[in-house]
This record gives structure tokens, C-alpha cells and sequence, in this order.
């Protein structure tokens, strides 16, 4: 029998310490590295997504639920032989096998209470607690990176709006769909000088004005149209004009894309239904990312994670509730994968958390910690006092990047 | 002679001014606010011979099993019906004589979200708004609380039709059970607010106290479509919410629970804090929440007495242009000052691309009502894009001087009537106007 303590400690074996040189505060993005966050908006049941099938409680805890085991004809896609993918997650698993995806489950943002708005806004804003701060952690590390804001943008948030881990000092390249006629650019020019005395707005539509210049450069009419809202739907396109952004010669290198519809109350589906639709869109639009990305995927990170996870057992119709811990995603040339990192607190009545939700044993602020420090090359102490402050105790993820 | 105090009523409580609204209200914008308040509230003409929610409730339920009428429904008589509803409802905020009305009906409308994003809502959300919010926005909040969760939209929304009490008579002989989601937005966004002191025992009593809260069906219930209890499915037993105890009584639990979450200390801060953000500042200062949750607590939750009390208090007043418009905001009042009508296809895709079709916001929490939430660049470009699309379109029939004077030319930057008196067309003109931050904010 597997001890889970030594689950996680078998998977993460080899890897090593990861020493990182002080004093790198100032580091500009060593090798043209990329860091896309995805934030998947209404909590994704994660264990409809990375399902525990070697868990001896987990197909009577999941009910009706649970999905059929690794067979020859379909059932769950095998990862390790306790873990598996979703079969509409099918499409990530050569990313698995080929060392690009790395799984994390048993994990959530530091906050108990099921109210999606607070739990996203922990899980953006980086301080541990609701209305923590009025910026968000990806923000901050933009300042971090790029004190001086020597270079044009470094952030970019594709959609209708900034979420909020992206807001804050640093100016951010926005994108959504254009669907009004274009205005002549003179008038564009004289519109631009009336706001120049407000600080809050004046700014943000110069960066506007000029990343509609830029974009006409790199981007096709095409992809204009459908890219930017945030359903499951649209997520492709948006993922493509992201890739696209990423790879322009000093365009921006992190950016935030969200995707929304994860709250499955009601009639989630198995295989097949409501949930595994918008898992294969989801994968549909990270292997869309790969795609535009080209040679750049090598130093991509890609890091797609949720509000949190839900009920265990499913819910009087048919759909799980709010609950706490659940899967995320790390994938991407620049990530150590081909593995899953839990801490698996298991699925026994007694192991669940408040006896109803998986029991939350890492911080997602790890993972976040691990990609600044590992992969964006800022320091532990730079992260530890402005990015995500009061985080000390937590130890970023040993080696989950190439660095 | 227009005043600031006249564009105040005019921007930040009303929705931007009308050919003529600034001189009119400027003699007493207070009193005249007040009397925009204070008649019986008929529904606007825009609003007449609209269907009712519950004769679209019933026919989806004469429906149910049809799979290919009810897919029809939804895609192609649903989204006819909301683009009516969305696009009458517009066309009464810009006619509207009673702007202030106009905006208390949106707010609460936007507090009791219920969205378009869900196809067996899209039909019901304009309804919703007619029925269960316009009647009570000058009345009691309990009665606009009972209203808004009673309604087919906002129990179909919130899954309440489906949730079943594990131990009721529907309960034993079915797999279905207990659904949170209503019990838990009625605590977190409807009443107490996230910090207002319950915890997921509480959600799971409201929950089962709500147990039983549906739509009469037809052909079985009386008054199909309408709000139906059923016993059947309804959680026996009492049930303890806050730390009081309620005892089994059917449907009147509920009601019970509902009038005590709307008198709740906490309900009246977190309403305060929503009302003082929307028509004051992103950050409003303490006085003016404390003001409004003093006189909600006094009043017993009179929302009259609440509009009221945002006339009369002096932060209102002050801080001029600290809020940015919404886009549906910035739509209405441009098309208020330019005196056009578009049909509703054009105006619903407008809204649309400017990120707030009407009725479809994110998620139960409604729309932000932050600047911040608004202004991202590109957000920002689409504005201006907006304003020079109705510039170019209305320039030769219109003077860009007269209608700075007949909207913002008490709060207007030198720099900014100076540009517009200089522009090289009335097209753009008209452009620099609408793009203005005078006239974006408020």
C-alpha cells in the first residue's frame, strides 16, 4: 500500500534541490522565457478533471459520477496508475508523456469559504486573504521583473477586461474583438490628449491605442472577431492571439486568459455532457497556444488554475457544489512534467475536509512561487516581500521548472 | 443657467441629460429629483404588451421532452423575445422623463442578477425585471427579496427548481437532492453580504428551508408558471439559520427566513456600501455608507426612503466625476444627448460589443461597479471607437457647441470645450465630446 506522504516524494524524486542565485531581482526575462496564467472562472471540479482512480473510496465517494477505469475501450486516460486525465483531456497526454505537462492535485488558494468571488480574489491577489491587496501577484511581478518599465509592456491580458492578477503599477497590454468601425487615427490622437490629465484612465488608453497599431502588425482580421470573451467557446481564439502577442518582437512575454463556465451545479456529465465540453476546449485552446507559440513554446510556461474544487460526492442534481482543493495544470517546454505532484490527503470520509471537500494539502502559491523564482528568475527574497508576502513558510515546488 | 449641482442630477443620478434637461432641473435639481421619485411607478410605455414570464414558463414546460421545439425555443424565439426585451428597455431608459427611477430599477435589477448566459433564463430576464424588480424598487427591500427569489427566472437561474429535500416525500423516491447555489447567493450577494457572519451550516438550513420552492405546473398546479410550492419535495423539519430556529412550516419557513435576512444589521451595511459605491465613489467614504445603513436600519428597509436620503446627503454632491459610466450607461446618455433611436438589434449589438449586453453579466454577482473592472486599454479603445461611430454618423445634423452646452459644459475643461469649438467637422466634433472624460465619467 502507498503511504501518500511518499507519493509525493516518489514523484518528485531526482529532481534535486533548486538553488537559486540571489540578487536576480533585476533578471529581464533570461532567455525570452514566457509565463501564461489561465484562470479557469467558477471552480473546476478536479476530480472530474485529473481523476484519483487508484483511490480505493473513489468511485463509491464519486457516485454516479465516477468514470470508468483505463481500458481498451476508452474509461480514464492513465497517468501513474493512480492518477489519470479526463478522456476529453486526451489531447494534453503527449504533452504528459513527452515530459510537458505536469499535474497538481490536492491543492488550492489559501482560503476555506466557497464564495467564488473572495476565493478569486485569492487567488489573484496574492496576499492570502480577501481584498489582501487592490493589485494582483502577476502584477506586482511584472514590477519586479521590470522596475524601470524600460521596455514596452510585459503583461497582457487578453478579454474584454484586466483580471484583476494582472492589475496594478505596471501598464498592461489588453486585447478583445473589434467589432465597431474604426475611427481615423488623427481623431484617435486629439481624444487621447483630453484624457491625458487623468491618471487613472489616461494611461490605459494610450497602451489601448497603441496595441491596436501593433495588433493590425501581428494579428489577422480573422482571429479579431472571435477572440477575447471569456466562454469556453472563444477560449482557442483567444489562446492564438495570445501565442501571437507572445512571439512579437517586444511585444509583451506574460500574460493572463481566463476561461469561464466551470460551475457545475447541475448535470456535469461523465464522459461525455456540460463539463467534458468545455475540458475539451480547454485543451483544444492550450494545444492552440502550443500552436501559435512555435519555437517559443521550448521557453513557455503555461499555468492554468481555478477559484477551487468541488464536492466530492455529487450534489442532489447531478453536479457537485462548492468545495475547497482540487487539480492544476503546469505545462509547457520550460516545465519539468510527465508527472503528478500530490500530497494525496485520499478520499475516506474521514480524509475529506469539513467531511464533504478534498482536503487541500499544497498552496497553489508554491506553484506560483516555483514559476517566478524557477522560471522568470526572480528572487525567493524579491517574490517572498513583494509578490506574495507573508509566504516564507511556503517552499516553492522543487524543480518544476528547467530554470 | 446650467449648473454644477444641475449636472450632478443630471449625470450621476440620472442618465446624462436630454436636449433641455440641464436648463429645466437647474432651477431645483433636489426638489425635481424628489418628484422623480415620488409618484405611483407606471411601467414606461416602451415596457407595454411584452409577455409575461410566466406564459414563457409554460409554454417551456408544455414543451419539456420535445427536444427539438424546446431547442427552437431557446435559440430562435428566446433570443427574439430578448432582444425586444433588451432593446425596449433601453429605448425606455433613453426616453425616460424620471431618469433617477430609471437607474434605482437597474441598480436592484443588477443586485438580483439573473443572466441571458443561461439559455432557459434567456427568455425570462426581461420579465424578471418588469415583474419582480420595477414594482417594488420604491417599496420595502423584504418585498423586492421575496419577489426577486420567487420568480421562475431567478429559481430556474439558481438551480432551485431541482433541489429536493433528501428527507421530503419527492425526496425518498428520487436520487436527487439538495442544491446550494440559491441559499448560498441569497446569503452572499442578495442579503448579509460575504463578511456578514454566516457560515455553510447556515447555507445548507436555507438551503432545505428553500426546499420546495418552484413553478406550478400546468395542467397540475394552479396559476402555471407562476411561484408554486410543493410540499412534496419540501425538507421536513426544523431547521436553525443564524442561530434561530425554524420550525417545519412549509413555505412559510422561507418567508420567515427571507424577512429576517432583510432585517439583518449586516443586509443594511452591505446594501449601504453597494448603493453609496454606484452613486458616489468606487471607495465611498465611511460617513455616507454609515448614513445609508442608518437609515435603512430606521426605516426598516424603505428603498424609497434610501433614494431619498442619496438626494439629501451632501457626499453625493461632492466628489464630481469620481465614477466612470458603465457602458450601458455611457449608450444610454449618449444616445439621451443625441436624441436618436437605433433599432434594437443595433443597440443590443452596441452594448454587446462594449461588454454589457443587457442581462448577461458574468456570474450571479451582477456587473462590476468599479473603474477598474471598466478600463482595461482595450475597453477603452472600444469607447472611443463608440463615440466616433455616432460622431461621424450624426455630424451634419448636429451643432457639437449646442450639445456641450446641453450636457457637460458646467463641469467641462477649458481644454476640452476648446478642442470641441475647434474640431475640423461637427463629426468630430461630436466624437471629442462623447469621448470626453466629462462625459465618460460622473
Amino acid at each position: 500500500m502507498i503511504d501518500r506522504r511518499t507519493l509525493l516524494s516518489a514523484t518528485v524524486a531526482g529532481a534535486g534541490l533548486c538553488a537559486v542565485a540571489p540578487g536576480l531581482a533585476l533578471a529581464r526575462l533570461p532567455g525570452e522565457r514566457r509565463l501564461v496564467v489561465v484562470i479557469l472562472r467558477g471552480g473546476l471540479d478536479g476530480l472530474a478533471a485529473v481523476p484519483p482512480y487508484g483511490d480505493h473510496h473513489y468511485e463509491r465517494t464519486r457516485g454516479d459520477l465516477a468514470l470508468e477505469r483505463p481500458g481498451p475501450a476508452g474509461g480514464v486516460i492513465d497517468l501513474d496508475g493512480f492518477f489519470a486525465l479526463h478522456p476529453a483531456l486526451e489531447g494534453l497526454h503527449p504533452l504528459f508523456t513527452a515530459g510537458e505537462l505536469a499535474l497538481l492535485h490536492a491543492t488550492a488558494a489559501p482560503y476555506r469559504a466557497r464564495s467564488h468571488f473572495d476565493a478569486q480574489d485569492v487567488l489573484e491577489n496574492g496576499t492570502g486573504r480577501p481584498r489582501g491587496a487592490r493589485d494582483g501577484w502577476l502584477a506586482r511581478a511584472i514590477v519586479a521583473l521590470d522596475p524601470a518599465a524600460a521596455r514596452a509592456p510585459l503583461g497582457l491580458a487578453v478579454g474584454p477586461a484586466v483580471p484583476l492578477v494582472l492589475r496594478g503599477e505596471a501598464a498592461v497590454a489588453s486585447w478583445a474583438p473589434q467589432e465597431l468601425p474604426r475611427a481615423e487615427d488623427a481623431l484617435l490622437a486629439q481624444v487621447s490628449a483630453l484624457w491625458e490629465g487623468d491618471p487613472q484612465l489616461g494611461p490605459a488608453l494610450a497602451e489601448g491605442l497603441r496595441m491596436r497599431a501593433m495588433s493590425d502588425e501581428v494579428i489577422g482580421a480573422k482571429d479579431n472577431k472571435k477572440a477575447g470573451r471569456p466562454g469556453p467557446r472563444a477560449f482557442a481564439a483567444s489562446a492564438r492571439v495570445a501565442g501571437k502577442m507572445l512571439t512579437a518582437d517586444d511585444g509583451p512575454r506574460i500574460a493572463a486568459l481566463e476561461i469561464g463556465g466551470w460551475d457545475s451545479h447541475a448535470n456535469q456529465g461523465r464522459d461525455s455532457g456540460q463539463l467534458a465540453r468545455n475540458l475539451d476546449a480547454l485543451a483544444g485552446g492550450l494545444l492552440a497556444l502550443k500552436e501559435t507559440l512555435g519555437p517559443a513554446w521550448r521557453s513557455t510556461a503555461v499555468l492554468a488554475v481555478t477559484e477551487f474544487g468541488r464536492t466530492v460526492r455529487p450534489n442532489g442534481t447531478k453536479g457537485t457544489d462548492h468545495g475547497v482543493a482540487g487539480a492544476a495544470f503546469a505545462l509547457g517546454g520550460a516545465v519539468v512534467g510527465g508527472r503528478v505532484l500530490a500530497d494525496w490527503p485520499g478520499l475516506g470520509d474521514r480524509d475529506l475536509h469539513e467531511g464533504r471537500d478534498l482536503a487541500p494539502t499544497t498552496d497553489l502559491r508554491t506553484l506560483f512561487k516555483a514559476a517566478l523564482i524557477q522560471h522568470l528568475g526572480l528572487s525567493p527574497r524579491v517574490v517572498e516581500a513583494e509578490v506574495f508576502p507573508e509566504s516564507a513558510a511556503l517552499r516553492p515546488l522543487p524543480g518544476l521548472f528547467q530554470g | 443657467m446650467a449648473t454644477t449641482e444641475a449636472f450632478i442630477a443630471t449625470a450621476r443620478f440620472g442618465l446624462g441629460a436630454r436636449p433641455g434637461e440641464l436648463a429645466a432641473i437647474a432651477s431645483d435639481p433636489q426638489g425635481l429629483l424628489k418628484a422623480q421619485i415620488e409618484a405611483s411607478i407606471a411601467p414606461p410605455a416602451e415596457l407595454q404588451g411584452l409577455p409575461s414570464a410566466a406564459s414563457q414558463v409554460t409554454r417551456f414546460l408544455e414543451t419539456r421532452g420535445q427536444e427539438r421545439e424546446i431547442r427552437r425555443m431557446l435559440k430562435g424565439d428566446g433570443r427574439d423575445l430578448y432582444l425586444r426585451e433588451a432593446g425596449s428597455r433601453t429605448r425606455a431608459m433613453v426616453a425616460s422623463e424620471r431618469p433617477f427611477l430609471e437607474r434605482l430599477v437597474a441598480f436592484w435589477s443588477n443586485h438580483f442578477t439573473v443572466s441571458a448566459a443561461r439559455p432557459q433564463v434567456l427568455s425570462l430576464v426581461g420579465a424578471f425585471e418588469r415583474e419582480a424588480i420595477r414594482p417594488h424598487a420604491l417599496g420595502s427591500f423584504a418585498a423586492l427579496l421575496r419577489a426577486a427569489v420567487q420568480h421562475p427566472a431567478m429559481l430556474f437561474y439558481l438551480d432551485n427548481l431541482r433541489s429536493i429535500g433528501p428527507n421530503s416525500r419527492a425526496g425518498r423516491w428520487s436520487k436527487r437532492g439538495l442544491n446550494e447555489n440559491l441559499a448560498r447567493e441569497v446569503l452572499e450577494l442578495h442579503t448579509l453580504g460575504v463578511e456578514g457572519g454566516y457560515d455553510q451550516e447556515d447555507v445548507i438550513a436555507l438551503a432545505k428551508i428553500l426546499t420546495g420552492w418552484s413553478i406550478a405546473r400546468p395542467g397540475k398546479e394552479p396559476r402555471p408558471g407562476h411561484f408554486h410550492f410543493h410540499a412534496r419535495a419540501h425538507e421536513p423539519g426544523a431547521k436553525t439559520l443564524l442561530g434561530r430556529r425554524y420550525r417545519e412550516d412549509g413555505v412559510r419557513e422561507g418567508e420567515l427566513a427571507l424577512d429576517a435576512l432583510a432585517r439583518h444589521p449586516a443586509t443594511a451595511r452591505h446594501l449601504a456600501l453597494k448603493l453609496a459605491r454606484h452613486f458616489i465613489a468606487d471607495r465611498p467614504p465611511e460617513s455616507a455608507v454609515r448614513h445609508l445603513a442608518g437609515v435603512y436600519n430606521e426605516t426598516e428597509g424603505d428603498l424609497a426612503a434610501l433614494a431619498g436620503a442619496l438626494i439629501d446627503m451632501p457626499e453625493t454632491w461632492r466628489e464630481p466625476l469620481a465614477k466612470l459610466k458603465t457602458p450601458q450607461d455611457l449608450v444610454v446618455s449618449s444616445l439621451r444627448a443625441t436624441a436618436i433611436e437605433p433599432e434594437d438589434k443595433i443597440l443590443v449589438g452596441t452594448l454587446k460589443s462594449l461588454g454589457q449586453a443587457p442581462w448577461t453579466a458574468p456570474s450571479p454577482a451582477g456587473w462590476p461597479d468599479e473603474a477598474d473592472a471598466w478600463s482595461a486599454p482595450d475597453a477603452l479603445v472600444e469607447r472611443v471607437e463608440f463615440a466616433a461611430a455616432l460622431g461621424q454618423r450624426l455630424g451634419v445634423h448636429k451643432d457639437p457647441r449646442r450639445m456641450l452646452a446641453e450636457t457637460i459644459a458646467p463641469v467641462a475643461m477649458p481644454r476640452t470645450a476648446k478642442a470641441i469649438g475647434r474640431a475640423p467637422s461637427a463629426g468630430d466634433g461630436l466624437t471629442l465630446l462623447l469621448a470626453s472624460p466629462e462625459f465618460q465619467r460622473r
